[in-house]
């Protein structure tokens, strides 16, 4: 490890091979496109990406001047050994130095294999298992408690009928969520059950039921050394929502507590990589957090235009490069998402639909 | 009545609050009111200037500016 830690000593004489996933540059983006974005705009560094994907109509596998190549994946639900016998096939082509990956669902296996994939010469920057499931939603609450962060209350169902009772302790409105997606707002029992039932179709048991907390969403990008230092973050405001949540567009903001929390959390979980921290902010200035996604967000390229690359900070962690900790960022950068039809023909969707290669 | 130090504002009566992410338009007597209290200058020297520059009625004005005062306080723009 150590003469390979040193072969990597300076990063601008070898082009790097970076595996990214979660092109899916969609209405509901997935963050690989933005990630790759800050990465190739860092100039410390040389990189030939490899892109990782699921489906052959993810845009960022036809974005040429962002991704190098792409390769199919077998969905997270295959198991790591399908997973890993597919990365070793294009490790043979491709000798990746680093594995970034980039949704929620194939975080788990990445994990599981974060040593496999060490011993093959690939790098990741992950947390380990303790640190990823310690922020699960089912357990984020009794988390919050164990170490003095905010979160809002939560009974975990399993039942149709204990509902009423979690109405009882926890009163209207109250938010019903799924295990990994979703979240309805429920003013009554009628509500609430409708709420239950849809949910439970679509993620199936537990459901979370929380307390509704009123007040601005903010959420703060952050990137843990894994000892406890946060080495950058950002936190942002939503100004403008899609129907399903997502920002389309957002602002950086000037406030120490964001980032105080932010620290905090990192240096209680020793968090490893790149993280979200989804905070509710009440009138009264009481900051409770709603959500932690245990992967860079979409709109990760904001750091980078704010002046904390954060992405290209991980890579050179990954690398074994020190970074100094990041101090200043430009307050009031705003991104604005937008949609643009990339334009390609049959042979390029054949090419990966049959072969599983772009 | 002060100015939060960290509002940025500019002379086209923009004022962008970076604690927030809240950005807002005011007017030209506005941007003369915001100006004066970024000065920190008291209320009663802003009546002063305003009434003595434009030609407005003191106990109006004076209404005026608590109202625009309130306003800016409910934004959190003033500390």
């Amino acid at each position: 490890m150590e003469r390979q830690l040193k072969n990597f000593g300076q990063l601008g004489n070898k082009r790097i091979v970076i595996a990214v996933t979660a092109l899916n540059a969609i209405d509901s983006p997935g963050p690989g496109v933005a990630v790759i974005r800050a990465i190739r705009e860092c100039p410390d560094f040389d990189v030939r990406i490899i892109g990782l994907c699921y489906e052959s109509l993810e845009p960022g596998l036809y974005m040429h001047d962002i991704v190098d190549k792409t390769y199919q994946v077998p969905y997270p639900s295959s198991g790591t050994d399908t997973l890993m016998g597919r990365l070793m096939h294009i490790h043979e082509i491709e000798h990746i130095d680093l594995i970034i990956p980039n949704f929620d669902a194939e975080l788990f296996n990445f994990i599981k294999l974060k040593d496999k994939l060490s011993d093959a010469g690939i790098r990741t920057y992950l947390p380990d298992l303790v640190q990823f499931e310690a922020r699960d939603k089912i357990k984020l609450y009794e988390f919050g408690n164990k170490h003095g962060l905010t979160i809002p209350k939560d009974i975990i169902i399993h039942q149709v009928k204990d509902l009423s009772e979690a109405a009882e302790k926890l009163g209207y409105p109250m938010v019903v969520k799924g295990k990994f997606y979703d979240a309805i707002v429920a003013n009554t029992l009628e509500q609430a059950q409708k709420a239950f039932f849809k949910i439970q179709a679509k993620w199936g048991l537990p459901i979370i039921v929380q307390e509704f907390i009123n007040g601005t969403e903010i959420n703060v990008a952050a990137l843990g050394d894994g000892e406890g230092n946060a080495i950058s973050v950002i936190p942002m405001r939503k100004l403008y929502i899609t129907d399903k949540g997502k920002a389309w567009a957002g602002i950086t903001l000037d406030d120490t507590s964001f980032i105080e929390l932010a620290r905090k959390f990192v240096k209680v979980t020793k968090w490893r990589g790149g993280c979200e921290l989804e905070i509710m902010q009440t009138a009264d200035g009481k900051s409770y957090i709603m959500e932690v996604n245990p992967r860079f967000p979409a709109w990760i390229y904001l750091t980078a235009a704010a002046g904390q690359n954060q992405p290209a900070a991980m890579v050179k962690m990954a690398l074994g490069e020190k970074v100094e900790t990041f101090t200043d960022y430009e307050v009031g950068k705003i991104f604005i998402r937008y949609a643009w039809d990339l334009i390609t023909d049959i042979r390029e969707f054949q090419k990966i639909s049959g072969t599983g290669e772009l | 009545m002060r100015l939060k130090k960290n509002i940025a504002t500019s002379d086209e009566g923009f004022i962008f609050n970076p604690g927030t992410g809240d950005s807002f338009s005011t007017n030209e007597i506005g941007t003369e009111i915001i100006s004066l209290l970024k000065e920190n200058k008291p209320q009663e020297i802003i009546i002063e200037t305003i009434c003595a520059k434009y030609d407005v009625d003191q106990n109006q004005f004076e209404k005026d500016l608590d109202d625009y005062l309130s306003q800016l306080k409910d934004y959190t723009i003033l500390e």
